[in-house]
């Protein structure tokens, strides 16, 4: 009976600490499915940020100039930070590296659906920067204040740098757009790939979207799929104008009863196929993924087996 | 090949964001040995002039309060209020006080 006398009210107390909006840390008490929930959400970002490397780390050896590959580096360098911060924040939740990592190469954690599109053109890395990276700021920001402490601080870490990001890829753009023809087209061509599943970033309608409630009710969320996404189509709209590019949704359309503008709906069915592995790259990016852990392994213990070796001497 | 196969250990990392500053811990990595761990520290969190000096310890290494951040250990402070300035009432009119 003690037991459950106390549990209800360590409950009580961590449902007190989550509505002062204060912050829950590693070793206080937490409902189990609390901690599942952050687990597979940490981790599906961490592992987002590392498959996210690959997109755009395909085009590293064919950057136009050194400034514009020096750039590339440091930023796809920071995503390997990005999903380490997370990672590690997801170890406190008492996961292993070893089994996150596992997660991920079985195919039983997910990532990001935007990472199985494939980067056809240099313009794809400016695209990038600009609409999925910012899709991205929109998510991670108020996840600043998400309720569990370590996410939150590796949110605001990784949010400082999303804005380097963020406007390399615009400024990259507007390079392009100050170009010819052909690279105007190039950037047209590469906004109309990656505007939907841009969109699609957000997860599917707050109505189809079973974990949102919670998520929110125990602070992890602090909005819901559609405010962002409404959020996000607004902040890009006069970005686009400003780039002199169109945004491909006929249905886009300023409405000024709502203060918002109006926006069609991403193909669903083409989310839940990309989500379930049949996007253009899944098999690709775990391929690559799986190859370069198994590649890795003599690395991995050589140096145990020189640390092992100091520690004896 | 025993031994070497395990993961990496855990090691958390305190970085001096500059001089004057106390060292503040910044998050936690992986590394096969001490030296590692400073130069993947060094990667990982201050990328972007973040710190002057960065600390590793091997997280196993470090004992903590309790397994609760409400700890009884922090009772006894609660009910000494005269251990703050704000107890003492004091003329408005003394000055530097």
């Amino acid at each position: 009976m003690t037991t459950t006398v106390d549990e209800a009210q360590l409950l009580e107390d961590f449902e007190h600490t989550v509505a002062q909006h204060d912050r829950i840390e590693p070793r206080d008490w937490m409902p189990e499915r609390y901690r599942k929930t952050l687990v597979r959400q940490i981790a599906q970002h961490a592992h987002s940020e590392i498959i996210g490397m690959q997109p755009e780390g395909n085009w590293i050896t064919r950057a136009p100039s050194l400034r514009r590959k020096a750039i590339l580096l440091a930023k796809v360098q920071d995503e390997a930070g990005h999903g380490l911060y997370l990672y590690s924040a997801t170890e406190t939740l008492g996961v292993s590296r070893d089994e996150l990592t596992q997660m991920l190469l079985e195919g039983r954690q997910k990532y990001s659906s935007i990472f199985n599109y494939p980067t056809l053109s240099y313009a794809d890395v400016g695209t990038i920067g600009w609409l999925v990276d910012g899709a991205a700021i929109c998510n991670q920001v108020p996840l600043c204040r998400t309720s569990y402490g370590p996410y939150g601080r590796a949110m605001i870490r990784i949010c400082k740098e999303e804005s380097f990001h963020q406007r390399q890829g615009y400024e990259l753009l507007m390079t392009m757009m100050r170009g010819t023809d052909e690279q105007r087209a190039m950037v047209q061509e590469s906004v109309d790939r990656f505007w939907w599943p841009s969109l699609m970033m957000f997860g599917p309608p707050d109505d189809q979207s079973p974990n949102t409630a919670q998520s929110m009710a125990w602070g992890i969320k602090r909005d819901t799929n559609d405010d962002l996404r409404q959020k996000f189509v607004d902040m890009s709209v006069p970005q686009a104008e400003a780039l002199g590019v169109t945004l491909p949704d006929p249905e886009l359309a300023w409405n000024a009863d709502r203060g918002h503008y109006d926006f069609g709906s991403p193909d669903w069915e083409e989310f839940a196929q990309v989500v379930g592995g049949n996007g253009p790259c899944n098999a690709q990016r775990i391929a690559h993924r799986r190859r370069a852990h198994d590649e890795g392994a003599w690395v991995r213990e050589a140096a145990m087996a020189f640390a092992a070796k100091q520690v004896d001497a | 090949m025993t031994g070497v196969k395990g993961e990496w250990p855990l090691y958390e990392v305190f970085v001096r964001g500059k001089r004057g500053l106390n060292h503040v811990h910044v998050g936690s990595l992986h590394a096969a040995d001490d030296e590692m761990a400073v130069r993947h520290a060094r990667d990982v969190y201050t990328r972007r002039n973040e710190g002057v000096s960065i600390w590793v310890v091997r997280a196993d290494a470090i004992t903590a309060s309790s397994p609760d951040e409400k700890d009884p250990l922090f009772a006894p402070s609660g009910d000494k209020v005269y251990r703050h300035p704000t107890f003492y009432d004091i003329p408005e009119d003394v000055p530097h006080l």
